[in-house]
């Protein structure tokens, strides 16, 4: 029975990204403005407009088995290895599997698997497609290893909204233990497409900055020389559990995950709506859920992909939200360290937004040098800021094509 | 060893990660060496190329065990 009172909490982080190999890692990237983008130097991408991308600080083979390796697509291991941090950092609760639940969402799913068996049958054949294949594509392959790694057996959902994915993937999981289905809920978001095809294919778009001679300089929220996002790979995971399933076991609580709001544009495939009605709407319905005001808001994990319009979109948003408060809450956008992570970009963005509300502190916004004056928000920049102590909450926003708005609200304990 | 199995062995440790050492004639694929009706179909495709043997669907449930596999390579090859 759903009870929209039943207060869910966050118990454990996990993050695998380009600034680092793990949460402590890749938040102190991000505190110091570290960015993780790099050339890509394989000779396939030599033609193609863009030749960069957020590439993970750590390679998978480094912290995983060879043998366990081999079974999964890149967005899968990505996805265990966060997992398994959050699972850890959460220590672990003891509970009956039919009461924990995965919602571990992907924006493309395995799709360099998918190709490199194209490229099998292509050369050698259909008797030598791997018989992995099926599952390495599978866009819900990623949360299916991780209910097996952790035996979870309440559901396991992969929430599909492009760039919104990894923080729809977060709402699901509050809502599924509202509703009662589940008491404990690993959550996240995880991709790993970089690939000559899917470059070209956002290159043909217009949507990634071609700034190849100076690739840590891409992405660029906020400034007025930004020219599109860049690509990255990366995957994030937060373990949810009930509020008195936390308290029972003493669990260590990083806030609570206050609400969620989630509309749709009704606008076009891929263009934001300019006035950012929809995402304004989320944002509304997640400050209603929590029942907080703007003034409440001490922080915003903006989505700021770095394209010309989006972030002006954006900005168009929170400033239409939070009216005269705006000025008061600190505004990060983290892509223009890690690049922009897709499916697991709400993830990942959601663990800093977390991180900084618990240590009251706010990532920066690398590459912030000359502001858009159409923007008009407090945005972080140079260094990271102290944000004020007391009760408040810090948003993160999500948006995808296809016209997903996801807006998370988490407040502190 | 023969040198079957040497490379039948190779071929498992690469799949299901079993040691060496523990791939012996007797060992079931299924129930000592953790390979699974996919992983089977690994180890199938890398014996025929490693092997220039051709193993039918229709063959691959006889193997039940590492030395059904090696005879019928041999008696292939």
């Amino acid at each position: 029975m759903t009870d929209s009172t039943r207060r869910v909490v966050v118990t454990g982080l996990g993050a695998t990204t380009p600034v680092g190999g793990d949460v402590a890692t890749t938040w102190a990237g991000l505190l110091r403005g570290r960015s993780g983008v790099r050339m890509l130097e394989d000779e396939r991408y030599t033609d193609l407009p863009v030749r960069f991308a957020g590439q993970v600080a750590v390679e998978p083979l480094e912290v995983m088995d060879r043998v366990e390796a081999r079974k999964l697509d890149r967005c899968q291991q990505l996805a265990l290895i966060a997992a398994r941090e959050a699972w850890a950092d959460s220590a672990q609760p003891d509970l009956d599997p039919e009461r924990l639940g995965i919602a571990f969402a992907t924006g493309i799913g395995g799709i360099v698997s998918l190709l490199d068996n194209y490229d099998t049958l292509l050369a050698r054949g259909w008797s030598r497609v791997s018989p992995m294949s099926v599952p390495q594509l599978m866009p819900n392959g990623a949360a299916a290893w991780v209910g097996l790694d952790l035996g979870a057996k309440a559901g396991i959902h992969t929430p599909v909204s492009a760039c919104a994915s990894g923080a729809e993937a977060i709402g699901y999981a509050l809502e599924m233990i509202r509703s009662g289905r589940a008491d404990v809920v690993v959550a996240g978001g995880t991709e790993a497409c970089i690939h000559p095809i899917t470059i070209a294919a956002f290159a043909a778009m217009r949507a990634l900055s071609t700034r190849n001679e100076d690739p840590t300089h891409a992405s660029r929220p906020y400034d007025l020389g930004r020219d599109g996002f860049v690509m990255g790979e990366g995957a994030g995971a937060l373990v949810l559990e009930s509020a008195e399933h936390a308290a029972a076991r003493g669990a260590r609580i990083y806030a609570e995950v206050a609400s969620v709001g989630m509309t749709a544009d009704g606008h076009h495939i891929a263009q934001p709506d300019p006035e950012g009605a929809g995402a304004a709407r989320a944002m509304r319905l997640a400050l209603e859920g929590a029942g907080a005001s703007p003034t409440d808001v001490i922080h915003i994990n903006a989505h700021a992909t770095s394209t010309p319009q989006g972030d002006i979109a954006e900005a168009t948003a929170i400033k239409s939200v939070l009216g005269t408060s705006v000025d008061d809450v600190a505004v990060s956008g983290t892509k223009s360290m890690t690049g922009h992570l897709l499916g697991g970009a709400g993830a990942v963005e959601s663990v800093a937004a977390i991180l900084a509300l618990h240590n009251r502190i706010a990532p920066v916004t690398a590459n912030l040098e000359n502001p858009d004056p159409e923007i008009g928000l407090n945005v972080v920049s140079g260094e990271p800021r102290k944000l004020r102590d007391g009760d408040a909450v810090v948003l993160n926003n999500s948006f995808g094509f296809g016209g997903h708005n996801v807006a998370l609200i988490f407040r502190s304990v | 060893m023969s040198q079957t199995l040497e490379g039948l062995a190779a071929i498992v440790n690469e799949v299901a990660g079993t040691p060496i050492e523990d791939i012996t004639a007797e060992k079931s694929f299924v129930d000592d060496l953790d390979i699974d009706s996919l992983s089977m179909v690994e180890v199938v495709m890398a014996c025929e190329d490693k092997f220039g043997v051709s193993i039918p669907d229709g063959e691959v449930k006889n193997l039940r065990t590492v030395g059904d596999a090696v005879a019928y390579i041999d008696a292939q090859s």
